[in-house]
């Protein structure tokens, strides 16, 4: 793991009142307990948006300790991910926030250390990136997949980013008022690049390994998903 | 007839151009539901005109280079199926988002009111088991959506 900076924030629970994390929900009642439950000790501040779940993921979420609020349909993973960001926009005192993945792919330990690199004033947005070293290991297709996001977001975008579709991304609450999703379903992950790059604020990419369990590669993004995203993009 | 080939082609394409451009664009104006709904009228004129008159249509048909009467109407039909798809596929994504934004507003409202209860207790469970909550918490059953629907083409 290679630490682009020695944080000098402190590392206490304390130390992260102002940081949210944004977790967009919809049916993972089986894993949410125990994502909240090991974020929860870090980031005392986790908003889950439900989105319209079926089988009481907010209802676990809300057990385990997280602040829920609930979609009353099922909208999508933008949709869930937009009303999180502009929760957190309303909080008082609130300094960054942090999109983070229900399903158990994405480490505490990382979210913190790109939150302690925009708590350091070196950047305003940090996207989490599997690419930047060899720890995350992606399927063939799923390779292929993801460098083809990588060449649209770069031509759609002008931002040359290692990996384009990573649900974990920091960013400072003045760069989350700029986003502003239409997108309510997966093509999501493109559009807040796009949005958070026109913003004209210093962002950068930070090495985070991605954990493919058997759980969320059943649910993860498959080829035909990303057809449906190429549609959601061009035909607006 | 060649160039009589050609020339049903050429109208044909470009119509499918037009409406694939009109799909990737964001047009919602008076003006546009006035031109569709023209279109509309033209298309029942025409109809009505072929089954009354067919052999006008056929003349119609050579004279652009289609054999018959019967395949211009095909590919008229076509063409009038595209455009259909294609406004309401805008009309269906305009809804989509109004009720996205829609839920939303509630969804937030809800936190709003809730921020001074305790977490434990500051948004209901389910839709249906809140009586204390400000916001109607029934309109989950008749907003209820396909799942992919609209965006299909």
């Amino acid at each position: 793991m290679s630490e682009p900076a020695a944080p000098p924030h402190p590392s206490s629970t304390s130390g992260y009142g102002a940081d949210w994390l944004v977790i967009p929900l919809f049916n993972e009642a089986s894993v949410i307990a125990d994502v909240i439950a090991d974020a929860l000790p870090t980031f005392p501040n986790i908003v889950c948006v439900d989105d319209g779940s079926t089988d009481g993921s907010g209802e676990a979420a809300r057990a385990a300790g997280a602040r829920v609020l609930s979609h009353a349909v099922n909208l999508g993973q933008g949709a869930a991910l937009q009303t999180g960001i502009s929760f957190v926009c309303e909080q008082p005192g609130a300094r960054s926030l942090v999109t983070f993945d229900a399903d158990g792919q994405h480490q505490v330990a990382d979210a913190r250390a790109m939150v302690d690199l925009i708590a350091s004033g070196e950047t305003a947005i940090v996207f989490g990136s599997r690419f930047l070293d060899g720890r995350t290991k992606p399927g063939m297709v799923k390779r292929v997949v993801l460098t083809f996001a990588v060449w649209f977001t770069k031509q759609s975008t002008g931002m040359r980013l290692t990996d384009a579709h990573n649900g974990l991304r920091a960013m400072t609450i003045p760069a989350a008022r700029k986003v502003d999703l239409t997108q309510d379903r997966m093509a999501h992950a493109s559009e807040i690049v796009l949005q958070l790059g026109r913003t004209g604020l210093d962002w950068r990419e930070y090495p985070v390994h991605v954990l493919y369990t058997d759980y969320s590669r059943g649910k993860g993004q498959s080829i035909w998903n990303s057809v449906n995203i190429l549609v959601d993009l061009l035909f607006k | 007839m060649g160039g009589n080939v050609l020339l049903i082609q050429i109208i044909l394409l470009a119509a499918v151009a037009g409406i694939a451009v009109l799909l990737t664009r964001s047009t919602a104006g008076a003006r546009h539901q006035a031109i569709r709904r023209l279109c509309l009228l033209l298309f029942v004129v025409g109809a009505a005109a072929s089954v009354i008159f067919p052999q006008v249509l056929s003349r119609v048909a050579n004279a652009v280079g289609v054999g018959r009467g019967a395949d211009l109407l095909l590919y008229a039909l076509v063409i009038a199926f595209l455009s259909y798809i294609s406004t309401s596929h805008r009309r269906m994504n305009r809804m989509s988002r109004q009720i996205t934004l829609l839920t939303r507003e509630l969804t937030l409202s809800e936190a709003r009111s809730g921020a001074e209860a305790p977490p434990e207790a500051h948004s209901p469970a389910t839709p249906s088991d809140a009586p204390d909550s400000a916001t109607p918490a029934e309109v989950r059953s008749p907003l209820s959506l396909p799942d992919d629907g609209p965006r299909a083409p």
